[in-house]
């Protein structure tokens, strides 16, 4: 098989856009939950504006990805009418907010993700999503540096919190393989430069994320296990009540708008 | 009706920004580009920031002042890239932001300083400096990174103790 730089499969961009559009979509839907019922005004005011960014972001990549599918769907309907099993966000983005810290530690992760990606797409041999990069890089950078600045402050703050922050570690550690595990789709993009591998990855994410880590005094756990699914439609049970929420207006009233 | 661009220009440069009234979109800076193709009038917009509500808004107040000013054939374009930057907001968009009572973008950075916070230091960022736009003061404090829209950071002036926005650099 011949390969041609910048060219491929339109099923297999496709899919691959909607795993970049749909991670950024559920985890902008769990960060939009904390609208109104953040700690401090500020928090909540920052979380709705990074919702709002991540949401933006998503609306990029799935009026892409709708068409490169060419079957007239939009951001809207790819959005608002697809069921679990033809979401392909990764894991991490619909685990539940939990407490303050906890959504921090997911948004460190995510962020931390995002700018390792968005870095190396900027030069993609695919000239949209290298201009999806480059736009929404700027967006990713400046959320990776409110994630740590929180992260840091409340790792190292009082017992309480330190103890809240190593919890949430722990509890989502698990969840961050997934990013950097590829399939076939990852292949091909790589292959023809679009995109690179996931595993490629891993080293810039995880000196971002330890130099956080140590400066909010929390252990990384030592286990390497990752829960995946995300990326192929299996989902945790959690999605389905996102989407519940998320979807509901269009699916009661169907074609609504306001 | 082919109208020169000038024209076109002049016009858009009377439409205020939906979030700061006191800035006009060519001030924001985020029309691209006014042309024409054959009898339709071609204005390339960029967003601000990818999820800013204001982007439908500035599209529908583009069309309806062009259509108000006799223009038929129109079709606006978002264009992603290069991704817009507040170096383009115009001199004149600065000071009408801070007559206005917003700090505008920053052309200025600190030395990190050793009191500065954990997580500047930490990714060698540099802080700007912002001063008050009330009194000038540049001893100011960043209260949030996130203000009353995307655009905006809170801050509080030591000073004269008002807080006021500051549109962040980006």
């Amino acid at each position: 098989m011949s390969l041609e730089l910048g060219e491929v499969d339109n099923d297999i961009l496709f899919e691959w856009l909607l795993r970049r559009g749909d991670t950024v979509l559920v985890v902008g839907h769990r960060v939009s939950e904390w609208c109104g019922h953040a700690p401090v005004l500020e928090e909540d005011i920052a979380l709705a504006n990074i919702a709002l960014d991540l949401i933006g972001q998503a609306r990029l990549w799935l009026s892409y990805a709708g068409e490169v599918e060419g079957k007239g769907r939009g951001e809207n309907e790819l959005a608002y009418l697809r069921d679990v099993w033809d979401f392909r966000n990764l894991l991490i983005a619909e685990q539940p907010n939990g407490d303050f810290g906890k959504t921090l530690m997911r948004q460190l992760f995510v962020d931390a993700y995002q700018v390792s990606l968005l870095n190396a797409l900027v030069s993609s041999k695919n000239s949209r999503i290298a201009e999806i990069a480059e736009k929404s890089l700027k967006e990713a950078n400046y959320h990776f540096d409110r994630s740590a600045d929180l992260v840091i402050r409340l790792g190292d703050g009082t017992p309480e919190s330190h103890k809240r922050m190593q919890q949430a570690l722990d509890d989502l550690w698990s969840y961050t393989g997934e990013m950097f595990i590829g399939d076939a789709v990852d292949t091909t993009m790589a292959n023809v430069g679009i995109a690179p591998l996931p595993e490629e990855l891993k080293p810039a994410w995880e000196d971002m994320i330890q130099t956080v880590m140590d400066e909010a005094t929390l252990k990384i756990p030592d286990s390497g296990f990752a829960h995946t699914g995300g990326i192929t439609g299996r989902h945790s049970e959690h999605l389905g009540h996102i989407l519940a929420d998320m979807q509901f207006l269009q699916r009661s009233y169907p074609g609504a708008t306001w | 009706m082919v109208v020169p661009t000038d024209t076109i220009w002049q016009w858009l440069s009377e439409v205020p920004d939906p979030e700061i009234p006191v800035l006009s979109l060519t001030d924001l800076g985020v029309i691209r580009s006014v042309t024409w193709e054959d009898e339709t009038l071609v204005v390339t917009v960029t967003p601000t920031y990818t999820g800013c509500p204001a982007t439908s808004i500035i599209n529908l107040d583009i069309e309806t002042k062009l259509r108000s000013c006799g223009i038929v054939d129109l079709r606006l374009v978002q264009q992603l890239s290069p991704p817009w930057t507040t170096d383009w907001l115009t001199e004149d968009g600065r000071e009408k932001l801070r007559g206005y009572g917003i700090a505008p973008p920053a052309q200025t950075e600190e030395e990190v300083a050793a009191d500065k916070n954990r997580v500047t230091r930490l990714l060698s960022r540099r802080d700007p400096v912002v001063p008050c736009p009330r009194c000038a003061s540049k001893n100011t404090k960043k209260v949030s990174q996130f203000g009353s829209t995307p655009c905006k950071s809170a801050y509080r002036c030591q000073d004269c103790l008002e807080p006021f926005d500051y549109f962040k650099c980006h």
